[in-house]
């Protein structure tokens, strides 16, 4: 398995060099540039900021300067619009913060999603059933960008119980409202996802086989029939894990948490290169790294695969 | 975010299992699927939603662009839902009909939904079938391509190709087709693998049918049973994926709108006394979705046997 | 945990102080309104601050903290007049070429070191040094000291600069062309001093937090970037005495609507109020809800250029459609912010400057609407042979509701097909800058308080003139303006022009529209470039 795990890693190299090389030129192709503003810059003044950030150079110059920094040095170069900071700066700041609330609400979703859905399936067509189901469906059917308002109006403004924005090193007043946003509608797929595997599994033969023989209930969902429901939802959760981690804008944009989310949306319309770039970087890495994981996750739920 | 969840790869596997025998079974999925009360009541419903598209324009009093001068003034009293003043559900902030803009929104949406996911559809099959039975380094190469695909956020391509190729709703199919066909064309290719080494196929080969034509006559009419339910499923998460779109301010252009768009614009002025303006594009919304649901649950129910 | 036990503590704090009011913070010096215990100003802004460095900073938002954390040789006043900073006055020759600055021999940096003419020279340098590249270095240029362009373009060393320290307190510049105006230009951050010695040791991580030396009324204590901003009481600057504010808070709020949420919350003590907001928020709060001229102007601009459309070549058609808008409509019921409608480029809020009032604005609607109809008539345009075009504006959701509204006007009123483009802004900057529209949306606010700073923009050769609008007879004008003595008339035949070549169309000028806690004393709505210092502001008690 160890070594299963250290070759995906090394064939990950070339797709993300594939995948720097695409994003460099995909940005550079986009109209507008990094100094592109309201009063045009004299000609002199912007071919000095250009000198400065190597933009003068031939594409293929600053693509080999940008990978040898990296390599090297491990430095993804200076923001050009944040003028005071690097893109090392920018990702070690707002890194942490989505990964912070990005990992609670994948947790909360995780935890209230499997519990629902369990809790579905073995009462199946009980009230319990049907309230798990509406909730779930409620849940995932509201487009996630409204929670932000919502939330505010309600527990700030109306209750007043929670602070309306802002991240005070993740304390947990300003925690709740952004994992509520963020979580509601993964938690709905995955109530909905675990239902229908936990039922599937529950009129499997070997769940009858087992009832015949008189083994307890509780004893035959935790012990025989929990492993194979979560199979669906580890697949599922792969992608899941990557997107809290990394498509919170909103979340950003609303709850001011100041997150990856809107550094990346915001660099992409300001054309900040360097910094859309590097946080490209580290999602495609996310992304190959969380890949392996489920991989392994799923080997570990279905003795059937084996690396 | 879409497109991406590996439950329909699993179910897509389960389908295909037995999906491969003949007409019979398609008319047993039909069966199935229309005894299945929640998917025909939702059918029902989405059945009206379309109607009311098509026929709600007749009853409409106003256009979906023309401005109400004095509703405008006054959108918190005037511009309310009314049957009076023709809007029957209110004007938005800029004093234009909601009633005509909801239809108009709802037909974007559904066409979003509708055709995004049938762009997927399209070159994800094609893609996963040409890679699946040609095989070897060819399906390599064109593995890793959408490997690396996957490997960008789907933000940066859709906020990337709306702005380099402006607004239209060609861009925004084109934008949303672009990120969702990748995994479509993994789950196509991986039943393409195990299809072509069964009997039928060999047979096929053995008479000198051409490699062509194999491929659309015998592989892909076995796909379609995993296509379908994969795309039914795709249909809300296109939705979905516009309305984000919209939220980032860079969905289609004025004066059309889309639900998301709608619901983006209600949500900002919710307190201030304009519920309406929120609560009538986020009911089509939210209906639209679950009865996509429904459906995709139903479909996957009736092709995927082992319900039974 | 840490949040709820900090705010039963404030409130345990706060009783008590009720108890005892000997211990409250005292009465405003002049007005002598009782101030707050809390002397916290807490404000939103739209986007982080791209720099706080004094030579960097190129937004509004960043220049906001700068010029709280740094001082200049001048300031501004709330009316928006010169005031002594640093410099205590200053003295130049006949034709202005020469200016000499006294600096106050209190100033100090927020280390404890003078703050000194070197300091000024150091700064200014930097500002020019193409390896700093600052973005503002254009407006250095604009200053005319001497040798700055030069020096920009690689051609001379920075040291040529025409700044020159005569003593620590005594700052001399010289200027390559006379600029009456040249002291009120030094009230802008470019021109603000910078410490040497930390930036030597800090580098580019001077202007954290942690390394930080300014020589202003506050230091910056906190950044989160993306969330909020602290600026504190800077105990080393020569008027600490008189400031009163403590501490001034930025936070980053991106969305107005939620912004507006936590103000009424209690949790802002300003913030914008979203288009259309302004008159419920003035009736439910008349005393928080504030709105004042402010010294920029919002217009269309047609494409002028030679590629540009044929039909916007017949001057008619322009004045067609300039006297179809409807601005009461579009100031009252689309912004309704108590912004001024305009039918000049200039708005009125500019100093030393009466824009002449033209033949538009004195029509009712319903003639210019009348007139409208008889010119796109003349012009060959009807019915059966609908005028078109397309105009464009960048994301935003008043830009999208004026253009909107503009748009149903001509199309009801004059049956012209106008098609909406809505461009995110670096492509929208890109399209107006390549002339590759037809109609497309300009706003200017001025650098300046002085009428030329808009009446340049359509001068044949300045970088913003989008429209290529080209008017000898304006070009030679704006010319004879700059060495001029008295302004006022050629300025008005340049807005008479405009009016009758109509090559934009003015829609509105701007209004700063805010809610502002009515605790907070002495906000400046008088300064129409809202240059404005947490200083002069105080917290009344409530």
């Amino acid at each position: 398995m160890l070594g299963y795990s250290i070759r995906r890693l090394l064939a990950a190299i070339p797709t993300l060099l594939l995948l720097i090389a695409a994003s460099f030129v995909l940005i550079q192709v986009a109209p507008g540039g990094p100094f592109t503003s309201e009063r045009p810059l004299p000609p002199q003044v912007l071919a000095n900021i250009e000198a400065r950030y190597g933009l003068d150079q031939p594409m293929w110059k600053q693509f080999w300067d940008y990978l040898y920094n990296i390599v090297f040095h491990f430095d993804f170069g200076p923001s050009f619009k944040f003028k005071d900071r690097d893109v090392n700066d920018i990702i070690a700041q707002g890194f942490p913060i989505s990964l912070t609330y990005g990992f609670l609400s994948f947790l909360a979703a995780t935890s209230v999603g499997v519990t629902l859905g369990v809790a579905a399936a073995i009462r199946h067509n009980t009230w319990i059933d049907y309230f798990a189901v509406s909730l779930g469906i409620a849940a995932q059917a509201l487009p996630n960008f409204i929670m932000g308002p919502i939330l505010i109006l309600v527990f700030t403004l109306y209750l007043g119980w929670l602070p309306g924005g802002g991240w005070n090193g993740g304390a947990w007043p300003y925690l709740i409202m952004p994992v509520i946003a963020l979580s509601t509608s993964y938690m709905g797929s995955i109530a909905r996802i675990t239902r229908s595997s936990m039922l599937e599994v529950l009129n499997s033969n070997y769940i009858r086989t087992a009832r015949a023989k008189g083994i307890p209930e509780r004893q035959i969902i935790w012990k025989h029939a929990m492993k194979p429901t979560l199979l669906p939802v580890v697949s599922y959760l792969g992608p899941v894990f990557v997107y809290v981690l990394t498509g919170s804008v909103f979340v950003d944009i609303y709850f001011s948490t100041g997150g990856l989310g809107q550094a990346y949306v915001g660099s992409a319309l300001s054309r900040d290169y360097s910094v859309l770039l590097g946080v490209t970087i580290l999602y495609g890495g996310l992304t190959v790294l969380v890949n392996l994981i489920t991989d392994l996750a799923y080997a570990w739920f279905d003795p059937k695969i084996r690396y | 975010m879409f497109g991406s969840s590996k439950k329909t790869i699993e179910l897509a596997e389960a389908v295909n299992e037995q999906a491969i025998v003949g007409r019979s079974l398609w008319r047993d999925a039909y069966d199935r699927f229309t005894s299945n009360k929640a998917a025909m009541v939702c059918v029902a419903i989405l059945g009206c939603i379309v109607l009311f598209t098509l026929a709600g324009p007749f009853f409409a009093v106003w256009d979906n662009e023309t401005i109400d001068w004095t509703a405008m003034g006054d959108v918190r009293g005037l511009g309310a839902p009314s049957v009076e003043s023709g809007h029957f559900f209110g004007v938005d902030d800029l004093g234009r009909d909601l009633y005509s803009r909801v239809i108009q929104a709802t037909t974007t949406s559904l066409l979003v939904g509708l055709i995004g996911a049938a762009m997927a559809l399209i070159v994800g099959t094609l893609y996963g079938i040409v890679a699946g039975y040609l095989g070897g380094r060819i399906d390599g190469l064109m593995m890793r391509f959408v490997d690396i695909l996957l490997a960008i956020p789907s933000t940066l391509v859709i906020i990337l190709l709306l702005v380099v190729a402006g607004r239209s709703f060609i861009m925004l199919f084109v934008a949303l087709g672009a990120v969702s066909w990748l995994s479509m064309a993994r789950i196509v290719r991986g039943q393409t693998l195990t299809l072509k080494n069964r009997d039928f196929i060999e047979a096929a080969r053995a008479a000198g049918v051409g490699e062509f034509t194999i491929m659309i006559r015998h592989i892909l009419p076995n796909l379609l049973g995993v296509v379908i339910v994969y795309a039914s499923l795709l249909v809300p998460e296109m939705i979905l994926a516009e309305s984000f779109i919209s939220f980032l301010g860079l969905g289609i252009s004025e004066p059309y709108t889309s639900l998301g768009a709608l619901i983006a614009e209600g949500a900002g002025t919710m307190a201030y006394g304009t519920l309406w303006q929120l609560l009538f594009p986020l009911f089509f919304y939210v209906t639209i979705i679950i009865t996509m649901f429904f459906i995709g649950d139903g479909l996957r129910d009736a092709l995927d046997p082992k319900d039974r | 945990m840490k949040h709820i036990r900090n705010s039963a503590l404030a409130t345990l704090v706060a009783t008590t102080m009720l108890a005892s009011p000997v211990l409250a913070a005292g009465t405003h010096p002049t007005t002598g309104e009782p101030l707050a215990d809390d002397q916290t100003f807490t404000y939103r802004v739209l986007d982080e601050h791209s720099s706080v460095d004094p030579q960097v900073v190129e937004d509004v938002t960043g220049a906001e903290v700068v010029r709280d954390l740094f001082e200049g040789l001048m300031n501004q006043d709330e009316e928006g007049n010169l005031v002594p900073g640093v410099a205590t006055g200053f003295t130049t020759n006949d034709d202005k070429t020469v200016y000499t600055f006294t600096l106050r021999d209190n100033a100090k940096w927020s280390n404890g070191d003078p703050v000194v003419a070197g300091d000024f020279v150091y700064a200014w340098q930097r500002a020019v040094d193409p390896e700093l590249s600052s973005p503002y270095a254009w407006y250095m240029e604009i200053t005319s000291i001497e040798n700055a362009a030069k020096i920009i373009a690689g051609d001379a060393p920075i040291t040529d600069l025409g700044v020159k320290a005569i003593d620590d307190r005594t700052l001399e510049i010289r200027l390559s062309a006379p600029l009456p105006y040249f002291a009120t230009m030094t009230t802008h951050s470019t021109l603000f001093p910078a410490p040497r010695s930390v930036i030597e040791a800090h580098g580019a991580d001077w202007t954290k937090p942690e390394n930080i030396v300014s020589n202003g009324a506050y230091v910056l204590t906190e950044h989160l970037p993306n969330e909020r901003s602290v600026r504190e009481r800077n105990p080393m600057y020569w008027d600490n005495e008189n400031t009163i504010i403590d501490k001034v808070v930025a936070l980053v709020i991106n969305d107005e609507n939620v912004a507006l949420t936590r103000y009424m919350a209690g949790e802002l003590d300003r913030t914008e109020v979203p288009a259309g907001q302004f008159p419920r928020l003035k009736e439910e709060h008349p005393e928080e809800a504030i709105s004042f001229p402010r010294l920029c102007n919002y217009y269309y601009t047609f494409n002028l250029s030679n590629d540009g459309p044929e039909q916007f070549k017949d001057v008619r058609v322009r004045k067609a459609l300039a006297m179809a808008v409807d601005r009461k409509i579009i100031v009252e019921n689309v912004l309704a912010g108590g912004q001024p409608e305009a039918y000049s480029f200039t708005p009125a809020a500019v100093a030393n400057f009466e824009p002449p009032a033209s033949e538009m604005a004195s029509m009712t609607q319903a003639e210019r609407d009348a007139k409208a109809k008889e010119l796109l008539a003349e012009a060959g345009y009807g019915p059966d042979n609908p005028l078109k075009f397309s105009m464009i504006y960048n994301t935003s959701e008043s830009h999208k509701k004026i253009a909107v509204a503009m748009s149903q006007m001509w199309k009801q009123k004059l049956g012209v097909e106008a098609e909406l483009g809505n461009m995110e802004w670096k492509v929208f900057l890109e399209t107006r800058g390549n002339q590759d529209f037809e109609l497309a949306r300009g706003a200017w606010c001025g650098d300046y308080n002085e009428a030329s700073t808009f009446l340049d923009l359509l001068t044949t050769p300045s970088g913003y003139n989008d429209g290529k609008f080209s008017s000898a007879e304006i070009d030679s004008l704006m010319t004879q303006a700059r060495t001029a003595s008295e302004t006022s008339d050629l300025y008005t035949r340049v807005e008479a022009i405009i009016a009758q070549e109509q090559p934009v169309i003015p829609i509105y000028h701007y209004a700063g529209v805010y809610m502002l806690d009515s605790d907070v004393g002495n906000w400046p709505v008088n300064n129409v470039e809202q240059n404005w210092y947490s200083k002069n502001l105080y917290k009344i008690a409530e």
